[in-house]
């Protein structure tokens, strides 16, 4: 005679957490894949994807350059918004990257790859000197100033015909092959998200935060907030003047364009689309939003419509973004256990 | 320390020429009427308000033009009138934020992970047990003392020579203030500063050996807690009839 077994629900990562609340105490391979898995995999497919050219054609490998280049955009937009900075005008960053990468490469003869180190670099450093004064804006302002420079900057090359006027800077020589061009921005992209995030789970990241709740106490707490300030938007603003610094190399000019509206706005909605909260969050909003545009390319301007009410039916059913549900859910995945 | 110190908001002499000096070691206490400048003066010797006239003096450092981070990496330290903690940190966390500033890492060191112990110590030294389920709330849901002496570990936090007060004791239930007093005391007999600003005279005098009596911005008394209670100018200016009762 043997009882009936009773079974019971439990989520899947219990035994983990149960161990400890925070720091993960690993038993055994199916824990680690279990909180490992998704990044992998994650990282393995932007790894494996330039790899399928002759499966997926140019076109997709084009989309997928595109893609990742704004899914850095995304990542350095979360960043600045975790730290308080929100900021409406990131083609700033992306434009300056493009154009610093072009001099470097045109007017001072570096080689490709170091122009493009040069250009990530020196537009961060240039863009956080310029918006070091206005770094003691809180909230909108702050915002407004940022939605005005890249406008700004556009207006000034178009009426002064600096840098090329309106014809943009031609003639960039590529950065190697789409390939090199493909992983320079994903190693980029793993690095930023990874790094970022660590930067923000760790003690630095706690005043980062407290910068953006309540910069009088981390005043008093004897924090200079202008430096860290300063030290967050020039960290932060790498990711988008990478993405700025390849795509240039890439398509062999810069031009105005780099500063227009998209450029801002395309960030911002991945980062919503996605989650914020993380830098995962906002890149996976890109992954998401730049092959969607790409498909609805067909509908011509209709597209911005179908976008438009994309990003609304987000923004009402899953506020917290997708990536953030999807997290959520993925640690509350269960099992049967026998009681 | 601080010498002629005057700031003037629009019309208001909110401090009009006061002189105070605080000795190592030794607690002071500033009372007076709501307005009477207390909180400027505070404010003036910790950076967060420039003064129109007048210097700020530290350990002979003349120190009336450096901000505020410059005065905190030298020892200066003060709590809010008002809590202002990081609401949506955990209690300990919020004591993370100083342990990360210039003057704690060169006293801890700058490595990751070291700083959650310490803010614990700092947390039960100022009466959080250290088990409690306080210590990990966010700091948005925790009662007015628990803040109050929220503040004050973070304050500790920055191992300040001179610690500024802001009314600490207010909101305080009796049983909270007298668990703070022995630390406040202690932290005298270690050779600290203490300047408290207060309206409970009674918890007040329990510390401070010395009391300055602001009004209107100036300084209109100074010496003695019994002696500056017993002044005529000083019971018609703050105290008018509860002078017996809390003196």
């Amino acid at each position: 005679m043997t009882a009936p077994v009773a079974y019971r629900r439990e989520r899947l990562d219990r035994g983990i957490k149960v161990r400890s609340d925070d720091i993960f105490a690993l038993a055994g391979w199916p824990e680690i894949l279990y909180l490992a898995g998704p990044r992998v995999a994650a990282a393995g497919l932007l790894l494996v994807f330039p790899l399928l050219r002759n499966w997926t054609g140019d076109y997709w490998q084009t989309v997928f350059l595109v893609a990742v280049s704004m899914m850095l955009a995304a990542v350095s937009w979360a960043f600045l918004e975790n730290v308080g900075l929100v900021s409406l005008g990131h083609s700033l960053f992306f434009g300056a990257g493009g154009y610093l990468t072009a001099i470097a490469v045109l007017d001072l003869r570096l080689p490709p790859l170091l122009a493009v180190l040069t250009g990530t670099v020196g537009a961060a450093a240039g863009c956080a000197v310029l918006l070091a004064p206005v770094l003691r804006l809180r909230g909108v302002y702050f915002s407004l100033v940022t939605f005005a420079l890249p406008l700004l900057f556009a207006r000034v090359i178009e009426a002064t015909k600096i840098l090329g006027g309106t014809e943009g800077l031609a003639g960039i020589p590529g950065l190697g092959s789409l390939e090199v061009r493909q992983y320079l921005l994903v190693v980029g992209l793993l690095s930023a998200t990874f790094g970022l995030q660590r930067l923000l789970d760790s003690d630095y990241g706690l005043v980062l935060h407290a910068i953006r709740d309540n910069d009088l106490s981390v005043r008093a707490s004897g924090i200079p907030v202008g430096w860290w300030k300063f030290g967050a938007v020039l960290v932060g603003a790498l990711p988008a003047t990478l993405a700025g610094a390849v795509l240039a190399t890439h398509y062999h000019v810069v031009g105005m364009s780099a500063f227009a509206l998209d450029y801002s706005v395309l960030p911002l909605t991945a980062a919503v689309l996605g989650g914020s909260g993380a830098m995962a969050g906002a890149a996976v909003g890109a992954a998401l939003l730049v092959p969607l545009s790409e498909l609805l390319r067909a509908f011509g301007t209709l597209r911005v419509v179908a976008y438009c009410a994309v990003l609304v039916l987000v923004l009402v059913s899953v506020p917290e973004g997708l990536f953030s549900l999807v997290r959520r859910r993925y640690h509350q995945f269960e099992r049967w256990v026998p009681l | 320390m601080v010498d002629r110190l005057s700031k003037q908001f629009g019309g208001v002499r909110a401090v009009d020429g006061v002189s105070l000096q605080v000795r190592p070691g030794e607690a002071v206490g500033i009372i007076g009427p709501n307005g009477s400048g207390k909180t400027t003066l505070v404010n003036l010797i910790t950076g967060f308000v420039r003064p129109d006239s007048g210097r700020v003096v530290f350990r002979g450092v003349d120190i009336t033009r450096a901000s505020v981070e410059a005065r905190v990496r030298m020892g200066i330290a003060r709590s809010f009138q008002t809590p202002r903690p990081f609401y949506r940190l955990p209690a300990f966390r919020n004591v993370i934020i100083p342990l990360c500033s210039r003057r704690a890492r060169e006293r801890l060191g700058s490595g990751f992970g070291r700083r959650e112990e310490v803010a614990l110590d700092l947390l039960e030294e100022v009466g959080f047990e250290r088990d409690a389920a306080a210590v990990t709330k966010p700091a948005s849901e925790l009662p007015h003392g628990y803040l109050k002496r929220l503040e004050l570990a973070r304050c500790l936090a920055l191992d300040p020579q001179l610690l500024l007060l802001d009314e600490l004791f207010s909101g305080m239930s009796p049983a909270e203030t007298a668990s703070l007093i022995p630390l406040l005391l202690r932290l005298v007999e270690e050779g600290r500063s203490l300047v408290l600003v207060e309206h409970r005279l009674a918890e007040l005098f329990q510390v401070v050996g010395r009391v300055v009596v602001l009004d209107f911005g100036r300084k209109i008394a100074e010496g003695h807690p019994a002696d500056v209670m017993a002044r005529e100018e000083v019971r018609r200016a703050y105290l008018g009839g509860e002078v017996s009762a809390s003196a």
